[in-house]
């Protein structure tokens, strides 16, 4: 199997538009989560990370016709495009969308419209991205719910390793909508405040805006040190939307994913969790990291910084651990006090320097699914 | 070597499997169709009726490709995966959660506004705990499916696996599901995109196949 190496990324966020720059911002302890009074957004105010009316994040004027959404996925698949001398107009260059609900909230403009419905379609988006950038091959859509951007980065890890690309160009996006906020609030999920992972007064989510872009090659030159080294999927075959009660099938990715890529538990060096701050998934995660004998491995989360940017959630935490792997410096766990699940599990919750050969990634979703994966430098 | 041992086509008010047409019904409206396959084969089910109509199709669609044909018994739960595309997403669901959202946000609504809860209600059935996947694009990509499909069989990060398209937007819907497996069964052909294109323009299935 060849290996899969990371060439280039970027995150684009309330906290900053490159890569470095969101790293060292969540290094200084600065979060984009903060309140929020916006009518057209919700009727009462609320905690997200969201951008500002007036961003001035891209670098170059595009065309009006092109939503925030897209809009995002470009200025971040741009960024990352920069330096990594990948020819996207190359038979063996694929690209990959992630996102959950892409432009959903152009259902908010109340009419029922083919043309509308066409518009919203996420692939419709992808193609637009990918004439933008002059792409030959098809881009590929991946919705998997929350684990969506882990899922996309896997997806290019496999078409790479069977031959069917030499590089992947993988972007995913998400932003908050009165669409999605309602939801999330009919479920009782949003927190009040500002969430708190793995704490013992954790009491639900907040939701975030970002864009991120991982470029993955088979050619070592391309590569920056570290590989994405194996990873697997799995399903709760449970409920489809509370997560397992036992952290069983996340346990059985994590296994599959170490002996994909070779490893042990005891090669890992840092896991970066979903960690939602919900009461449910903190608590299973910490079950399949126990599971796992992974229990004294520093555990992070980084929805205290971000919010949960959904469809860009997998890829941003992703490339927050390359980051972190580069400085072998580990992010504590904004809003975290006191451990708050059933399990003794390591939550880091101060800026820790180790040396980081091998991290584990988790994701689980809506659906009952779960994803993990493993970057090696 | 990796074969299809099973297609379910599920459009047009009628079902079908392996080029068979198992269940016609010409009432006209999808709630009631789907329905009446749903008790035309008997299931006791009582999750199915609080599904959405995506995940009603499709959880059909995934009974019909594996009824008499699925061994349980051969495979562990983590064996199974379910690789599913489609074009418009959950747009059909959004729109009904969003109308509710002007009075109250229903959540029963919400949970079904992402395309994958139609793959969790498929694992629910049937205790598959394998790989999982949601794809959109503009039409079926069976030389997509095929590639992706055949790295996790290739690989072993599954042994058996439910794929293909399921699409519904309104009154408009189309099911084509594969099961493929590392055995050769009695009506199996080779997995390939070729078969596949094959399989869904066979006749049986085109003459009742609504207009592109």
């Amino acid at each position: 199997m060849s290996a899969v190496f990371v060439a280039s990324h970027n995150i684009i966020s309330p906290l900053g538009s490159t890569t470095a720059e969101n790293f060292s911002r969540l290094a200084e302890g600065i979060s984009g989560v903060r309140r929020h009074d916006d009518k057209k957004i919700s009727d009462q105010p609320f905690f997200a990370s969201l951008f500002d009316d007036a961003w001035g994040l891209l670098k170059e004027s595009l065309p009006v016709q092109y939503t925030k959404f897209e809009q995002l996925l470009i200025a971040s698949m741009s960024d990352a495009l920069l330096d990594s001398r990948i020819d996207m107009r190359d038979r063996r260059t694929g690209l990959i969308i992630s996102s959950t609900k892409g432009n959903v909230s152009l259902l908010e403009s109340g009419t029922d419209d083919p043309d509308l419905m066409e518009r919203i379609a996420l692939h419709h988006s992808a193609s637009i991205v990918a004439r933008h950038f002059n792409f030959i091959n098809k881009p590929i859509v991946v919705s998997n719910a929350c684990i969506s951007g882990v899922l996309a980065i896997l997806t290019g890890m496999r078409l790479i390793r069977s031959g069917q690309y030499e590089n992947v160009v993988i972007a995913g996006a998400d932003i908050v909508s009165k669409f999605v906020l309602s939801g999330f609030q009919s479920f009782q999920a949003i927190s009040p405040g500002l969430c708190k992972p793995f704490d013992e007064q954790r009491d639900g989510i907040n939701l975030g805006e970002g864009a991120a872009t991982i470029i993955l090659s088979s050619q070592k030159k391309y590569g920056s040190g570290v590989r994405i080294a194996g990873g697997a999927v799995s399903n709760d075959a449970n409920h489809i939307s509370g997560p397992s009660r036992t952290g069983q099938e996340l346990f059985q990715v994590m296994t599959r994913s170490l002996r994909e890529a070779g490893l042990t538990a005891g090669d890992i060096d840092f896991i970066s969790a979903h960690g939602t701050a919900t009461v449910y998934n903190d608590e299973m995660e910490a079950k399949a990291i126990g599971l796992s004998d992974l229990r004294s491995v520093p555990v992070n989360s980084l929805k205290g910084y971000y919010g949960h940017t959904l469809g860009a959630a997998g890829l941003i935490e992703s490339i927050i651990t390359i980051q972190s792997m580069k400085e072998d410096l580990i992010l504590p766990t904004m809003g975290f006090e006191r451990p708050g699940v059933s399990e003794p599990i390591n939550i880091c919750s101060s800026l820790l320097q180790a040396p980081l050969m091998n991290c584990l990634k988790t994701a689980s979703g809506f659906g009952g699914c779960n994803a993990a994966m493993i970057m090696s430098k | 070597m990796n074969s299809i041992t099973s297609h379910s086509v599920v459009c047009n008010n009628f079902v079908c499997k392996d080029g068979k047409i198992l269940f016609e019904n010409k009432d006209p409206g999808l709630t009631g169709f789907l329905l009446s396959v749903y008790q035309h084969f008997g299931w006791q089910y009582p999750k199915f009726f609080k599904m959405d109509h995506l995940s009603k199709l499709g959880w059909l669609a995934a009974e019909i490709v594996l009824k008499d044909v699925f061994r349980t018994e051969d495979y562990l739960p983590w064996d199974t995966a379910v690789v599913l595309s489609n074009a418009n997403s959950s747009l059909d669901t959004d729109r009904k959660y969003f109308a509710s959202v002007k009075d109250i946000p229903s959540p029963s609504l919400f949970v079904y506004t992402l395309p994958n809860i139609m793959i969790g209600e498929i694992c629910i059935r049937n205790n598959f705990k394998g790989e999982n996947a949601f794809f959109l694009s503009d039409s079926f990509d069976p030389g997509f499916i095929v590639r992706y499909v055949s790295c996790l069989m290739d690989t072993d990060a599954c042994q058996a696996c439910i794929c293909g398209w399921v699409e519904l937007l309104g009154e408009k819907y189309m099911a084509q599901l594969f099961l493929v497996e590392k055995r050769e069964g009695e009506m199996s052909v080779a997995f390939t995109s070729e078969n596949i294109d094959r399989m869904i323009s066979a006749r049986t299935c085109q003459n009742k196949m609504p207009e592109k």
